[in-house]
């Protein structure tokens, strides 16, 4: 599993510049971030080659000047496409993973149904739910009116397909980059599902 | 049989009367395809089997196969521009492989791994498409229909029932119907052993309480790519 990774081969010593990756997950279910923490012990061999800005895993809110940005999940509200942006101007590299970020996925199943319907039948006229009205407090973004993938409104540079991407797809992917190769997956790691 | 043509550079035989695509798909040489079906006469509508024949762009479903000639397949040309066309049918229907009882044995998805598609690349479509489960044993999801009309010629040529027609107007409007006076699958004669129900090379047709027999990560084209499938699907 050990793939080969030049970066860490330079003869001598100035140790190699960490790359600067930050993470976020915006309408997705996190189950992409647990894919990347599921690429287990190999964490420690990647944490010698980047370091992490803003990602659920550092609780950092804001995304610096980075290297490398990882989106999961597509944009159902305005905060999503706020994050989006952040990204885009900060980071080099900016990377979709997984079938929300990339088509949309689950939430965008949405799509072809009136918003108002839907927040109606959620939390209004649905049978067994508290019936306390479609919330409205300033503090919450505004869902928009369909669910969209992120190239639809940022340049992306990869995209990582699956549901979630196999944590060795996923570390295929980060070597792959970090040894400056093209990232390819192949059959039985490029996968929708 | 001793005439021969070059794919790729190989030597391919064919008979008299024999298209590109029956003499490679013969030969065990996959030329992607979604619209061709060995069983069916071709249409060359989906265009996935674009070659190029003698420096020309054809459909291989559709050209006949002529000693001598020199048919490229698999060029990075070719490819980028299947992987176009898989981009256009991904984002026009609603695709949504993860929660598909089709993945994993989808025609669609597996000739996209082929080809090394990592993204829609277009704005999506999300068009509204409706879903029919008035079938006791079928269920049908337009949402996925890439128009490729195999279960019209099935119902048609082998069922002899003609359940499914091609119908509507423009990009959106276009769509496989029910001739039934109701529209409905459930009130025509269709029965799961008819040859249309198991033809749909995406999720359109499926046979109910079948959905997850096999789990996701073993079927079909997750344990070996389409190109490999060929003598199989060839029979």
């Amino acid at each position: 599993m050990n793939a080969p990774m030049n970066v860490t081969t330079n003869a001598n010593p100035a140790p190699a510049k960490k790359l600067r990756v930050a993470t976020a997950s915006l309408a997705g279910c996190f189950g992409c971030h647990m894919s990347i923490l599921d690429i287990d012990e190999r964490l420690l061999t990647l944490l010698d080659l980047i370091e992490f800005d803003r990602t659920p895993l550092t609780d950092i809110k804001r995304c610096g000047p980075c290297d490398l940005g990882i989106i999961e999940g597509g944009l159902c509200n305005a905060e999503n496409v706020h994050v989006l942006r952040e990204f885009r101007q900060n980071c080099k590299i900016l990377v979709a993973l997984g079938a929300c970020a990339i088509n949309g996925g689950l939430p965008a199943q949405r799509n072809h149904l009136d918003l108002r319907d839907v927040l109606e039948e959620v939390y209004q006229t649905e049978y067994l739910v508290s019936h306390g009205g479609i919330p409205n407090d300033p503090e919450l973004p505004l869902p928009l009116n369909k669910v969209h993938p992120i190239h639809e409104v940022v340049k992306v540079d990869y995209f990582l397909p699956g549901c979630p991407p196999p944590a060795d797809a996923i570390w295929k992917f980060l070597t792959d980059l970090l040894a400056g190769r093209t990232p390819a997956l192949g059959h039985g790691l490029l996968h929708y599902d | 049989m001793n005439d021969t043509f070059q794919l790729d550079g190989e030597d391919i035989p064919f008979a008299p009367g024999q298209t590109i695509m029956q003499a490679a798909t013969a030969h065990g040489v996959y030329i992607p395809h979604l619209c061709w079906h060995p069983d069916f006469s071709a249409h060359g509508s989906c265009k996935l089997c674009t070659v190029k024949v003698n420096g020309r762009f054809g459909s291989s479903c559709i050209t006949q196969a002529q000693p001598g000639l020199e048919v490229e397949n698999r060029s990075m040309e070719l490819d980028e521009k299947r992987r176009t066309l898989l981009q256009m049918l991904f984002v026009e229907g609603n695709h949504f492989c993860p929660s598909c009882e089709k993945s994993g044995n989808c025609r669609l998805q597996a000739t996209a791994y082929e080809l090394n598609m990592m993204s829609p690349h277009f704005d999506m479509f999300y068009p509204n498409r409706p879903v029919d489960a008035s079938h006791p044993d079928v269920l049908l999801d337009f949402n996925r229909c890439i128009m490729c009309s195999l279960c019209v010629a099935a119902s048609r040529d082998a069922d002899g029932k003609n359940v499914f027609y091609m119908g509507g107007r423009g990009l959106l409007g276009r769509r496989v119907h029910i001739s039934s006076e109701s529209g409905h699958l459930g009130d025509t004669d269709f029965a799961v052993t008819d040859r249309a129900a198991s033809i749909c090379p995406v999720g359109v047709i499926l046979p109910k309480r079948k959905g997850f027999a096999v789990p996701i990560g073993q079927r079909k084209y997750d344990l070996a790519p389409i190109s490999e499938h060929v003598a199989e699907d060839a029979s």
